[in-house]
């Protein structure tokens, strides 16, 4: 940790060498760190979207937990509106960070209506003064994701895929957060839907000022609805840049061919871009390869890559790359 | 092909054509709409449980069981007019003849009463060969039974959730040294423990008068300790267990993130969904919990005479088991029908209620 470090008061939030290592035994005795998150740093502005992509198991998810200190981070700064956020003051911070989760089937309570799911947060802060009075704010909370009143005695199982991950939305935004981090909120969902609930996001965004962290490993949803997209290999940020900067012009080899994995919907562009196909396999987390974690499947691979892990430098207008490679 | 339809107007097929005959792909009519919007009436899952269970015509007729035995416990002491420890009267005098009588059978000096116009309530089993009525003594044993199951499997309900939620929800080295201890317990013979406590309980504890305790001695207290001892480390295996699986669920995590603490993310979160499991497991207890008890009191470690247990009455029904059947008959069938009852109904309500088993 390092005490010393000033936040910056433009952002919401921000990272500062996040590293979160998880103990995994290895033979009889040792115990080897897994290195889900390793040196992480981002800032969010209030009001913007940045979007984390990556392959699964590279850390997205861990990253967004320890954010919200649902993880104990090994190492490294958080703060919010300029506050370190630690055991100590993280209490008085669970209001203004929220967070929607993955599998609408396991995130909601199955003993419970969705009345008392989504007024869990307005219990836990006791944000109200009368049962009248949390159940209009419940009540308005379910209109504003689109939900019918009449569905607030019912229970989780009764409702289809997008509409329980609206209620997890509507839980998440009971406590009128500054901040949610999303995790991989509309993998689970089916296209259709999935435009939805991100036109959703759109518009709370819009209407709340919410920031957003969104985790998916979808690039097309998380260009739609980023302001700024980070990709993230191996517990490493490879690359940030704006949103439209980053499609249009990726410089990291693996941005590049996540960008050519992305499928077109017009089939003749489709059939004259090129993919890159990736050598090899992921590397082990537990076994990590010297230097740049990307070189053992990198086109570009130099001497220079195994031996020093390259730093996140700007490349102008913002747009940060951790390679070797001019 | 100039002809225009009207949207709601379908052409006329031509019976040759292999076109899908669109005349069934009507457009559907408000009525037909508003079908689709009505969702089933919302049932919580104990309503939904309940449901299934009354389904169930073994558990429906193991509580039918139960709540006649529970009837006939409460009722004839009060109604029969014959004490559990005391030789039959008649007039104020001792019936030295009514002993190891058959059911509705009167000894001489019974007859005697009956004929000279008194009245007798009949022996419904008979007698036993100290002429005490079989048939209270069976109801008192039931009840002694039917109780030590009961509060023995409260005993192991209370210690274990407590132990199994505290060592599953907090994990890492609680967990493990807590489930150390369990496994030390695990491995201690019970029925040695059962042995030794009840002679050294005898020394310590000695209780006069007329109490509860003292009417049931010190092998009773004693097979309680030890239930509260040794036997809830199943039950805090198995709520260790859930709570782990269920700890893991995204629910879980959203409860904290909304910065509920610990106790509440137990009471409101976990402890509700493996309830089911927990009952079940507790109502499955008692019969084995009877079972231990019958078994103790068989071998003479039960409760203290003359108050009766149906496992001390089958046991001293063994000395005549051939000229006196019914004797072993009445509390051995007892004795079947409560665990019978209890394990039917425990697979009852684990079929309506455990949530691996739904869908």
């Amino acid at each position: 940790m390092d005490m010393n470090y000033k936040p910056n008061p433009e952002y919401l939030v921000e990272v500062n060498n996040l590293k979160m290592y998880f103990p995994v035994k290895t033979g009889f005795f040792g115990t080897t760190p897994l290195k889900a998150a390793d040196g992480v740093s981002f800032a969010i502005r209030p009001g913007e979207t940045l979007g984390l992509v990556g392959e699964s198991g590279c850390g997205k998810t861990t990253v967004g937990r320890a954010l919200i200190r649902l993880y104990k981070p090994t190492d490294g700064d958080i703060f919010f509106e300029g506050k370190r956020v630690d055991d100590k003051s993280i209490g008085g911070l669970r209001k203004d960070m929220q967070m929607v989760f993955q599998d609408p089937y396991s995130s909601l309570n199955p003993r419970m209506t969705v009345e008392d799911i989504i007024g869990e947060p307005l219990d836990v802060h006791k944000m109200y003064t009368s049962r009248a009075d949390r159940r209009d704010q419940i009540l308005s909370l379910m209109e504003m994701v689109g939900l019918n009143a009449e569905h607030a005695t019912r229970y989780a199982h009764e409702f289809s895929g997008g509409q329980r991950q609206r209620i997890g939305i509507a839980r998440a935004l009971a406590t009128k957060p500054k901040f949610i981090v999303c995790d991989e909120a509309v993998s689970a969902l089916d296209v259709s839907i999935q435009a939805q609930v991100i036109n959703m996001f759109e518009d709370l965004q819009r209407q709340l000022g919410v920031a957003y962290l969104f985790i998916a490993h979808d690039l097309l949803v998380v260009h739609h609805i980023s302001h700024r997209i980070a990709v993230m290999y191996l517990g490493k940020l490879v690359e940030t840049a704006d949103s439209d900067e980053l499609n249009a012009n990726p410089v990291h080899p693996y941005t590049q061919s996540l960008l050519s994995a992305v499928p077109l919907p017009d089939p003749r562009t489709a059939k004259s871009s090129k993919r890159i196909i990736l050598e090899g396999d992921v590397p082990s987390p537990l076994k990590m390869p010297s230097g740049c974690p990307f070189r053992t499947r990198c086109r570009f691979a130099t001497e220079q890559c195994a031996k020093e892990m390259p730093q996140l430098t700007d490349r102008g207008n913002g747009h940060m790359v951790a390679c070797w490679n001019k | 092909m100039d002809k225009t339809y009207d949207i709601d107007q379908m052409p006329k097929k031509n019976p040759l054509s292999m076109q899908i005959d669109l005349s069934k792909f009507e457009k559907a009519t408000d009525e037909e709409k508003k079908q689709a919007d009505v969702m089933s009436e919302s049932t919580s899952f104990f309503k939904d449980g309940m449901r299934k269970l009354r389904k169930n015509p073994l558990a429906m007729f193991s509580i039918v069981v139960l709540v006649l035995i529970i009837l006939m416990i409460t009722i004839v002491p009060v109604v029969v007019p014959y004490s559990y420890s005391d030789i039959i009267t008649i007039n104020g005098k001792r019936d030295k003849s009514a002993t190891n009588m058959a059911p509705f059978q009167y000894s001489k000096l019974e007859q005697q009463y009956i004929d000279e116009g008194g009245k007798v309530f009949p022996h419904i089993m008979g007698t036993d060969e100290l002429g005490r009525d079989y048939f209270v003594r069976v109801a008192y044993g039931t009840r002694i039974s039917l109780l030590v199951g009961v509060f023995a499997s409260v005993i192991v309900l209370i210690i274990g959730v407590l132990y199994g939620s505290i060592a599953g929800y907090f994990g890492g080295k609680v967990d493990l040294i807590m489930m150390r201890i369990v496994d030390v317990i695990y491995s201690l013979p019970d029925l040695l423990m059962i042995i030794l406590l009840s002679v050294v309980l005898n020394e310590v504890l000695k209780f006069d008068g007329q109490g509860i305790l003292a009417r049931l001695g010190t092998n009773m207290i004693s097979l309680f300790i030890v239930f509260g001892l040794l036997y809830w480390v199943g039950m805090a295996r198995l709520v260790r267990g859930q709570i782990l699986t269920i700890k893991q669920n995204e629910y879980v995590l959203a409860a904290q993130v909304s910065g509920a603490k610990s106790s509440r993310i137990i009471r409101r979160h976990i402890l509700p969904n493996c309830i089911s499991v927990i009952i079940i497991s507790a109502a499955l207890q008692i019969p084995s919990a009877i079972f231990t008890e019958s078994f103790l009191s068989f071998i003479s470690l039960g409760v203290k005479a003359p108050m009766p247990s149906l496992g001390s009455l089958a046991s001293a029904a063994r000395s005549g088991i051939t000229t006196y059947t019914y004797k072993l008959i009445f509390p051995a069938l007892m004795i079947g029908l409560i665990t019978l009852a209890f394990n039917l109904l425990g697979d009852g309500l684990r079929d309506a209620f455990d949530p691996k088993l739904r869908r």
